[in-house]
């Protein structure tokens, strides 16, 4: 039972940190009928506690940094963390504004970012599969770890 | 009575096999609901691929929750869904524990998970879990009263009609099928049971339009908000048992036919067909009860599914059981 088990059973929680919503719009239709995306196992969950991806959207605003602290320390490990767009990596049309303590990566460690404004759903869907191999790699460097632990233990 | 120690061998066979049923009746309600909305859906395994993802996700228990109560509520509501299907007709057999409770037992069993819901919720310290919580209870006292009249008229009408000594056995009802015991009269009586029964599962189940307690959308899953890994996995599983369970339940009041009555098999072969046919049915049910339901309507909200339940559901009840007692006495 290890780390690849996520790989087929991604349940996403969404954060908007002050996103314009063009990018929440575009991750719900990666949900609909059209790209379907439950068919990966891949489910929108209604509470941190459930996630194992957090999906995050906008540059964090001063209101909003707290929150966002929030509710990654709420959600259960393993988790992954992705940024949808470009506010939430770089800042995007809000670059260096006075009221904005992101981008994200400031904050919270960020696995994924998928930019555009917004970007495509199958941009997004690219990045989930990202997150797989990334949660791959985790996996395969544990395994190392602990070969390598047991090796020196003998 | 004493304990027969088969019966203690078969109690972690039937767990076993009621959880992996559960899980498998889950997964192909979620790729039939996909297929109904045009969606590939994923593949029938899923629940059982969350169920080990759940497994190994770190369990967090809240620093302002009751903690003892907060982790002993999912099993609770796990070991109390596993145990009504132990009293009733499953895969075919007769029940595990016939002779130790009867349908009164059943009834009171059923309650438990919504309840065990509940006080998890309340006990978790989250509003949200408040809130659902206090659905939940609504919730119960709004279905349960349709639902116990339909059991009560059919114990009644076995009592009245059939020579059996324990009108309140699930063995004696399932041995004399109750659409044989009735008239014209008490058919359509029946029939309207029957319906009140399939529209209380909803609620019983806590699916749409009744999933009020959870309600993803508005009160951020609910009762569930603040359960994660170890203990979301046993509540989930929890929840698939108890439609298997209630499923069941149907079966074993209102089709209790087996396969060996139409086809004469002997030996494995009859035990094997049996089992098959009662998933059959088992299936048929939930189509009707909740798959076939949950992609078709929007949720209620919670003065709406309660005035539903004490309203149209329970006057169908009750014309019900009116004409199956005036059918009765009278025909």
């Amino acid at each position: 039972m290890g780390i690849n088990t996520l790989n087929r059973s991604l349940w996403v929680f969404h954060v908007n940190t002050g996103s314009c919503n063009g990018c929440d719009i575009e991750i719900v239709a990666a949900l609909t009928p059209r790209y379907d995306v439950e068919r990966f196992g891949i489910k929108l969950v209604g509470t941190p506690r459930h996630a194992d991806v957090l999906l995050v959207t906008g540059a964090v605003t001063r209101q909003m940094k707290d929150k966002l602290l929030r509710v990654y320390e709420q959600t259960p490990d393993p988790k992954v963390v992705m940024v949808i767009g470009n506010c939430g990596a770089t800042g995007g049309v809000f670059y260096e504004s006075y009221n904005l303590v992101g981008p994200v990566d400031r904050l919270i460690p960020v696995d994924v970012f998928v930019p555009g404004c917004p970007p495509r759903p199958e941009a997004i869907i690219e990045g989930v599969v990202k997150a797989w191999k990334k949660l791959e790699e985790l996996e395969a460097a544990g395994k190392r770890k602990k070969k390598r632990a047991k090796e020196a233990k003998e | 009575m004493t304990m027969d120690f088969s019966v203690l061998l078969f109690v972690p066979v039937f767990s076993i096999t009621a959880i992996l049923l559960g899980l498998f009746f889950r997964g192909i309600d979620r790729k039939l609901g996909a297929k109904m909305q045009a969606r590939i859906g994923p593949p029938i395994i899923q629940p059982f691929i969350d169920l080990k993802k759940l497994l190994m996700k770190e369990n967090i228990v809240p620093e302002n929750a009751i903690k003892w109560v907060f982790n002993s509520m999912p099993l609770i509501a796990l070991s109390a869904s596993i145990l009504v299907l132990l009293y009733v007709p499953f895969l075919g057999f007769p029940p595990l524990l016939s002779g130790y409770g009867d349908l009164i037992l059943v009834l009171y069993l059923l309650m438990i998970p919504a309840l065990a819901l509940a006080v998890g919720g309340f006990s978790s310290g989250s509003t949200y879990a408040s809130v659902g919580a206090q659905r939940e209870l609504v919730l119960m006292m709004s279905y349960e009263f349709a639902f116990s009249i339909v059991i009560v008229t059919i114990a009644w009408l076995v009592t009245k009609t059939a020579p059996v000594i324990n009108a309140f056995s699930l063995v004696s009802i399932s041995v004399v099928p109750v659409w044989g015991l009735v008239g014209v009269m008490g058919f359509i009586g029946l029939l309207l049971l029957l319906l009140a029964l399939m529209l209380v599962m909803p609620a019983e189940l806590g699916r749409l339009p009744a999933d009020i307690a959870e309600a993803k959308t508005e009160i951020a899953d609910g009762v569930f908000v603040e359960y994660s890994g170890r203990n979301l996995a046993l509540l989930y599983l929890a929840l698939d048992v108890r439609t298997i369970a209630f499923s069941s339940l149907v079966v074993a009041l209102f089709f209790p036919f087996a396969f060996t009555e139409f086809v004469p098999l002997q030996g494995i072969v009859a035990v094997i067909a049996n089992a098959l046919f009662f998933l059959v049915k088992v299936f048929i049910v939930m189509f009707f009860g909740s798959i076939f339901v949950h992609v078709a309507v929007a949720r209620f909200r919670v003065d709406q599914a309660a005035r539903a339940y004490w309203g149209p559901v329970l006057l169908i009840a009750l014309i019900g059981m009116a004409l199956v007692m005036w059918g009765t006495v009278l025909g």
